[in-house]
Order: C-alpha cells, then structure tokens, then sequence
C-alpha cells in the first residue's frame, strides 16, 4: 500500500471523530486537522507500529493577515521508515493566540516553537521554556508578522552609546 | 641598509617626535580581526602568502583587543550583535582605528531590515569605508595603506590626554 494512502487510512481508523482535510502537492501529503487534536496526533504519528514519524524537522507558522483563523502552525515530520515527509497544518485565531506543545513528543520541536514564538507571537502552550529564540528578551514585537515593518520599529532595538 | 652608510661618520640624525612616532605606529598596525561573516573569509585570505599582509607590517592579528590599534569589522553587525562590537571596541587601547569592511558594515548593505544595524558608524567611529561585497583582499589591503597614510599624518600628542571611556561592568550570567 501506498504511505500516503496508509497514513490516511491510520488517522482516520485511529481518530474517527475527527475531521481530517487531506491534500496532495507534487507527491507530497499535508493533513490539516484541529488544533485541539495535535498532541494525540503526533504522538500517534510517531509511536504508531506501522508509521514512525520519529523525526520532526521544523515547526513553522504562517501569518495569513486578513484571514478570521490569522496563523496556521506547519509541522514538517518525517518518517525514516518510509522515507516519507508528511505536513500537518493546524489553524490558529488571533484572538485565542495559543497552540499545544508538541515538545513532549519530539524533543526537536522545542527549539523550533520558541522561534515561531519570536517570529509571530503564537504561545505554545506547556512549552518548558518558551523563551525568544533570535530577538533580545526585552523586544515587544514579533518580526514575521505581516503588520510588522520591514525596517522594524524605531528604538525597539537599542544601539550601544557613541562616544 | 643604506641609512647607516650615508651618515656614517655623524651617528646621528634629527627628526621631529610626530614623524618618528607616526612612522613607527604606521609600520606596525596590530589588527584585531573582528570577523563576523563572510567579508572575515577575505580578510583571511589577506593574510595568506599570495596577499601577505605581513607585506605592512600588520601580520599579527591578535585575538585580544587590549594588543591591537586597528579594528576591521567584517560582516554583518546586527543589533544584537552591536554591543559585543562596541564593548570590544572599548577595551583596545587608544590611539585605535576602525575599518569598515564591505557593503554591510558600511552601510547595512543587502540587508535592508530590521534585524541589522545600517552602517556601523551609528556607534562606531569609523576611518575607513570600504566597499565590496565582500571587498577582495587588495582592497582590504588599499584601505590599510590609507589607514597608513592617515596614521602617519597624525600628531604624537593627539591622543595624550584621552579620557579613558567608562567600562560598564561585567556580570557572569
């Protein structure tokens, strides 16, 4: 059986309450799910026999400006099994600026949430140390957001004295 | 050396304190190489056979900044990156220069963003600009012939009576 088709086949057989909107781009598979269910995914994605997505590559986000659901959180995870990269999507409102953890299920993820936090603001919740990753701790900002400019804020960043 | 043989029965020459003092300091710029990026693979280069800065007298580039008189940045300094340019910057003792090297020490260059500090001159006295992306090694080298040249110009008593700047102080953390 194709990966793809057994993935699929998987979470649904494993999750079937759940809504799973599945699409397909040049070979490759992205499942958007609720962002409720994403631990109990992921970590059925990785300790699931037949699966062993047990190589998660990067936890990204996407800042849609004007959308009602602002962010989506993108999880690249890979699986050495199958040779096989899978993308989980999990949308995220503005208003309740919060996803769970997955760094309980890969330790990767850990550093790459703290990055999507310094870049867009989205808190991951349970995250042991949800600190800025690249910005100085005191910055009030987040760069990658699409309301952020370009040339950033005037005396955000402090500059050494001249003397 | 030909110096010795055309005084050779006076022993003696005279000069002035400036010109001595600036001829030596000239022959015997000690860079510290403040390499951030890609312009500190140029600056390396330099000092390779093929490009020889010992040529000026300036191979010995120290990795402490209390040895050194001449600080080339090259790289990108962002602004997290400002204050550790600047606090090392502080602890070279005077008299001291700076080169600017490349298009993004200069003026920001290609990144044209928040994240880096557009010319380093915001906090920095800069000597020298030097363009390049990244500059080659003769022109690294041109800019330490002009930092020579203007280090030879100076007055010996010019930097006497230089207040020492105030040092913030340290925490281990």
């Amino acid at each position: 059986m194709d990966i793809k088709d057994l993935v699929v086949i998987k979470l649904k057989e494993k999750f079937p309450k759940n809504n799973f909107e599945t699409s397909e781009f040049r070979n490759e598979l992205t499942v958007k799910l609720d962002k409720k269910n994403i631990v109990n995914v992921c970590k059925f994605l990785k300790e699931s026999e037949e699966l062993q997505f047990k190589f998660c590559e990067d936890v990204t986000a996407i800042d849609w400006a004007k959308r009602t659901d602002r962010f989506t959180v993108v999880y690249h995870i890979f699986s050495l099994k199958h040779n096989f990269r899978l993308r989980l999507k999990a949308d995220v409102d503005e208003s309740d600026c919060s996803i769970d953890t997955v760094s309980s299920v890969w330790k990767s993820a850990n550093w790459a949430e703290r990055e999507a936090y310094d870049m867009y603001g989205i808190k991951f919740k349970g995250h042991p140390d949800l600190r800025r990753m690249y910005m100085p701790e005191e910055f009030e900002y987040h760069p990658l957001r699409k309301d952020f400019p370009l040339m950033g804020i005037p005396g955000s960043l402090p500059l050494p004295k001249k003397n | 050396m030909g110096l010795e043989a055309k005084l050779k029965n006076e022993g003696f020459l005279t000069t002035t304190v400036d010109a001595l003092v600036g001829w030596s300091r000239k022959s015997s710029v000690w860079p510290m190489p403040m390499g951030i990026s890609c312009c500190a693979i140029e600056m390396m280069a330099s000092g390779d056979p093929k490009y020889d800065i010992a040529r000026f007298g300036s191979e010995v580039m120290r990795f402490t900044p209390r040895q050194c008189d001449l600080m080339i940045v090259a790289g990108t300094v962002t602004y997290k990156m400002s204050h550790v340019v600047k606090k090392i910057y502080d602890q070279m003792p005077d008299p001291k220069w700076v080169i600017a090297m490349g298009a993004c020490t200069s003026s920001g260059g290609m990144y044209r963003s928040y994240s880096v500090v557009q010319g380093i001159d915001q906090f920095l006295p800069v000597d020298i600009y030097l363009a390049g992306c990244p500059p080659r090694p003769e022109n690294l080298l041109n800019a330490l012939i002009q930092i020579q040249d203007k280090i030879k110009r100076s007055k010996a008593r010019e930097f006497q009576d230089m207040p020492l700047p105030e040092l913030p102080v340290l925490q281990n953390n």
